[in-house]
């Protein structure tokens, strides 16, 4: 998957746990928790949301590495089946 | 017979309005069951019965707003004589008796009034709201109908009865997040008011407890971890399992002490707004399934539909704002409940995490 589709995927999933939010908006480099309202139970279903559609196992290490949008994508395109 | 009434569910609540049967007239049901849908200003319930036997008759129409306490449907219980008599078997009947058809359906509009009760224009008005049009001395002809179809409500006949008494008020339509802010600040001024607060803390060292949540989720896969929060809920619960004076609620002036321990979580609605709907039995939930249930009520209080038990009962109310950087929470106590327990997050302190946990007894 290219970056730019690793990216939508991730807004995606982004979009259901905060449907209220402009993912128009969002700074890529700064931290999801300052930009949107989310909680551990929502990261927690964000994590769940990107191992579905993206059948990438994140261990909860890794779950700093994925604070920011760019992160996110540089994460899970590193993290890809086969790559 | 058996009365299935609005329900109050929360303190809050002063009257809910119908959105649908779920059950009809002749219908079998059990205690347990969810016979009917009531939107109130927090969400829409699914209002869970108490009785087993069969539904007789039915009192509200959907779409119709009433007080709690108001009678919805009788209920014949099991085991009593119908209120019809039926004929013995061996009388020989041309005619067999059936049931009587259902009452209620689908939401209808209801048929217009026939003018020569009115002596006046025809009005689209319900029976129940055109009775209290009488009983609160409103014409009905003087009232815009805001229900289906431009019908008259029980809630516009209480509006305009409102309006006669006081001067009127420009009153903006409040959307759902409006109306639950002002109950919710209603109900938090009345408990600040009235019940005597206090507050005791300890501080709590959590790394046995962080340590163990590490490694748990490390052995498991995405779909299974547990949250911190879990630990927390899970605590209380055996807390209050321990020490069952503290599972109780105040109700009729006096304390009443709850068979079972049932946590109310606060939780954040999208949007704004407050809900602190119950997990049953927290106390005997295994960690999987307390996660499961704690997972599940989120979502469903987010989406607006939780069940009139998951209100009702709650015997303790648990906060927990540790996510953002608060490291204290001085709770209010959401009544009937007696306590309020609140943690915030947990820092390093001399090198070991402690979480500092406030409890608020009445």
């Amino acid at each position: 998957m290219s970056r730019d589709e690793i990216k939508s995927v991730v807004l995606r999933v982004l979009g259901r746990i905060v449907p209220e939010a402009d993912m128009q908006q969002l700074k890529p480099d700064r931290r999801l928790r300052d930009q949107l309202d989310i909680d551990s139970m929502d990261l927690l279903n964000f994590i769940v949301g990107l191992h579905k559609e993206l059948r990438v196992e994140i261990p909860e290490a890794d779950y700093a590495r994925l604070a920011t949008l760019d992160g996110c994508v540089d994460y899970l395109a590193a993290h890809q089946s086969g790559s | 017979m058996a009365e299935f009434v609005m329900p109050q569910l929360g303190a809050d609540m002063t009257s809910g309005k119908l959105l649908r049967w779920r059950k009809n007239v002749g219908d079998r049901i059990q205690r347990g069951d969810v016979i009917a849908d009531v939107e109130t200003d927090k969400a829409d319930i699914e209002v869970e019965v108490f009785t087993t036997g069969v539904i007789e008759k039915v009192l509200v129409q959907p779409e119709e707003k009433v007080p709690i306490g108001t009678v919805m449907a009788i209920i014949r219980e099991e085991g009593k004589a119908a209120a019809v008599a039926v004929p013995p078997v061996s009388a020989v009947p041309a005619i067999a008796l059936v049931p009587a058809p259902p009452t209620i359906a689908a939401p209808t509009v209801s048929a217009p009034s026939s003018p020569a009760e009115m002596g006046g224009p025809r009005l689209h008005i319900s029976p129940v709201a055109r009775k209290l049009a009488a009983d609160l001395g409103i014409d009905p002809v003087t009232v815009t109908g805001t229900g289906p179809g431009g019908r008259i409500t029980m809630e516009d006949i209480e509006h305009a009865a409102q309006a006669k008494k006081a001067p009127p008020v420009a009153e903006a339509t409040l959307d759902r997040a409006a109306r639950m802010r002002q109950i919710i600040a209603a109900a938090m001024t009345r408990s600040k008011r009235e019940i005597p607060h206090y507050y005791l803390s300890t501080t709590i060292d959590m790394s046995r407890a962080l340590a163990w949540l590490t490694q748990e989720n490390l052995k498991r896969s995405v779909e299974q971890r547990l949250v911190y929060g879990v630990l927390l809920l899970k605590a209380v619960a055996l807390a209050l399992r321990e020490i069952p004076e503290l599972n109780s609620v105040w109700s009729n002036g006096k304390v009443m002490q709850c068979p079972d321990v049932n946590v109310g979580v606060a939780v954040s609605l999208r949007g704004g707004g407050l809900v602190a709907p119950a997990l049953h039995h927290t106390d005997h939930l295994s960690i999987d399934d307390l996660m499961k249930n704690f997972s599940g009520l989120i979502q469903r209080a987010r989406a607006g539909s939780l069940r009139s038990s998951e209100l009702s009962d709650p015997t303790i109310t648990v906060t927990s704002l540790g996510e953002q950087g608060v490291e204290a929470v001085f709770g209010i106590i959401y009544p009937p409940r007696s306590h309020s327990s609140a943690s915030a997050r947990s820092r390093n302190i001399h090198g070991r995490p402690r979480g500092r946990s406030h409890r608020g007894p009445c």
